[in-house]
């Protein structure tokens, strides 16, 4: 792996590739402005301004070291979980176990920073699976007692596990990509997976008219879905090579599971949003919403790509 | 409050530090029409009561530059129980001391606040004058409008909170991170009657309140 600041070189010209791009965007969205001044292009400028924000800290964090990489991502996994905690309803006689759920993220994040997958992938779905559960119960209160447990079990599996599995990959991932580390292939699946959003949210945008789930998300459309799924399929292939082990046609392969999955979890946060009755999960993110909003794709993306990978390339 | 420029540094510390890292960063908070905050003294900040971070809350709102202005307006019987507490109170939080009660024997209690308007500082008050049951607003008592009538051209923001009395309700030691949603309303003035202003100002706060979707907490 040839080294460039002490980082795999194919990640900084990818670093570099993102900031260009980037600017091209923020150069339209200007020209739009300058054209058509006033509001309706105001909320595409926070978005943009926003993604400045949100890609200069992920590049950054992630770069500096692998720690600092990791407590970044498990920072991530604590505000989705706090958000999403915040969202739903809760019980008074449950604080003390939502205390104790806040401090899974750390210890799940423990098992990925040492690569003990063992641990990391039973850690959640099998031990807190089975102790808040119990906990709630000792408690005594019965009364709406199914209700705390599940959508607690169902947060934690989304916002904890799931979103763990980004830095699991990014510390397991040096030994089977000589080309470009862990940090390629962390590289490889947020950069791609966050493209495929707006990839499909400007599909969506230019040629939508057939709804794929109008009673969830009235917004998507197969014209979107297709599109974006299309691009992030070839932008895989061409950059698949250069950050990960695998060719092209593995990495495209690999895209189309990103574009698709991120697809399934940006509508599963959908349906929540709208069972709740609320439009964005929280006012984080200028232009976006919550963070959940954001990572929402990432929360079916991340595992799909993880266990896609591992089955066919890890040792 | 202390002129110590050391007092006034630690001051400052525990509010850019502590406080924000706690409010800003653990908890978080979501602010609707931040616009409609002040943007200098002399002014109130009226908010619903339900833990004992709403007043580091409602002063996380404002920018640091004007932090020396924010004084939150506190009972002395909840603050002045021990030496220490006391000193922190006045200190570090800066509190303006109000005896309740002791409106009761022809005295005016809030003629602390009253001076602190004058010097065009920025009150924190809570007009429900208890935190009692978490996320439940309680009747406003009249306090808040004696002040405003006697300050009639000082403006009253009303400011809707919920999430904190979840975070740490009365009682509780243990701080349980919620993220903290916040409504600015549109400000406020004193009139003749007191009970009108009361009510006008509760309507407000109800109507801030409704402009959430909240979720259940029981």
């Amino acid at each position: 792996m040839s080294l460039f600041l002490g980082l795999p070189a194919n990640v900084v010209y990818a670093t570099a590739g993102i900031y260009a791009v980037l600017a091209l965007a923020t150069a339209i969205v200007a020209g739009l402005r300058w054209r058509n001044p006033g509001e309706r292009y105001a909320e595409l400028t926070a978005r943009t301004d926003s993604w400045w924000w949100m890609i200069g800290a992920f590049t950054l964090c992630v770069l500096v070291n692998q720690t600092v990489a990791v407590i970044f991502l498990a920072f991530i996994s604590y505000l989705a979980l706090k958000e999403y905690l915040s969202l739903i309803p809760t019980r008074r006689i449950d604080r003390s176990v939502l205390l104790f759920a806040y401090l899974a993220i750390p210890i799940q994040f423990y098992w990925a920073a040492i690569d003990w997958y063992g641990m990391f992938i039973v850690f959640v779905p099998v031990w807190m699976f089975l102790l808040f559960p119990a906990l709630m119960a000792l408690e005594g209160e019965t009364q709406g007692f199914l209700r705390a447990v599940g959508t607690l079990s169902w947060g934690l599996m989304l916002t904890v596990f799931a979103l763990s599995h980004m830095a699991w990959l990014l510390v397991s991932g040096d030994k089977i990509n000589p080309i470009a580390g862990g940090v390629g292939l962390l590289f490889f699946l947020v950069v791609l997976t966050q493209f495929n959003d707006v990839a499909q949210y400007t599909w969506g945008k230019l040629f939508g008219r057939h709804k794929v789930t109008p009673s969830v998300s009235p917004k998507k459309t197969w014209e979107g879905l297709i599109g974006g799924v299309a691009t992030t399929t070839l932008v895989a292939a061409l950059v698949g090579p250069y950050l990960t082990p695998m060719d092209w046609p593995w990495s495209a392969l690999a895209g189309t599971i990103l574009g698709v999955s991120g697809f399934l979890g940006d509508i599963t946060l959908s349906a929540v949003k709208r069972d709740l009755g609320v439009k964005d999960t929280g006012g984080l993110i200028p232009g976006h919403g919550g963070i959940l909003d954001r990572v929402d794709s990432l929360t079916y993306a991340a595992p799909a790509f993880v266990h896609f990978i591992r089955y066919f390339f890890y040792p | 409050m202390s002129q110590n420029p050391i007092t006034r540094l630690l001051r400052f510390l525990f509010f850019a530090v502590v406080v924000r890292a706690v409010i800003l960063v653990a908890l978080g908070l979501t602010v609707r029409h931040r616009e409609r905050l002040p943007k200098d003294g002399p002014a109130v900040l009226a908010g619903n009561h339900n833990s004992n971070l709403d007043a580091l809350a409602m002063m996380s709102l404002m920018p640091l530059r004007l932090l020396p202005k924010l004084r939150p307006v506190a009972a002395m019987d909840y603050f002045y129980t021990s030496k220490l507490r006391g000193w922190f109170a006045n200190n570090i939080v800066g509190i303006i001391p109000v005896k309740r009660g002791s409106g009761k024997d022809g005295g005016n209690p809030l003629q602390l606040a009253e001076e602190a308007l004058d010097r065009g500082e920025i009150l924190v008050i809570f007009p429900e004058g208890t935190r009692g049951e978490p996320e439940t607003l309680q009747a406003f008592k009249k306090g808040i409008g004696h002040l405003a009538h006697a300050r009639p051209d000082v403006p009253v923001v009303p400011v809707f909170m919920h999430g904190l009395g979840k975070a740490l309700p009365r009682g509780s030691m243990l701080l349980v991170p919620f993220n903290v949603r916040v409504v600015v309303g549109e400000e406020l003035y004193g009139t003749d009657s007191y009970a009108e202003f009361v009510s006008k100002l509760e309507r407000s706060m109800t109507e801030l309140a409704a402009e959430e979707k909240l979720p259940a907490w029981e």
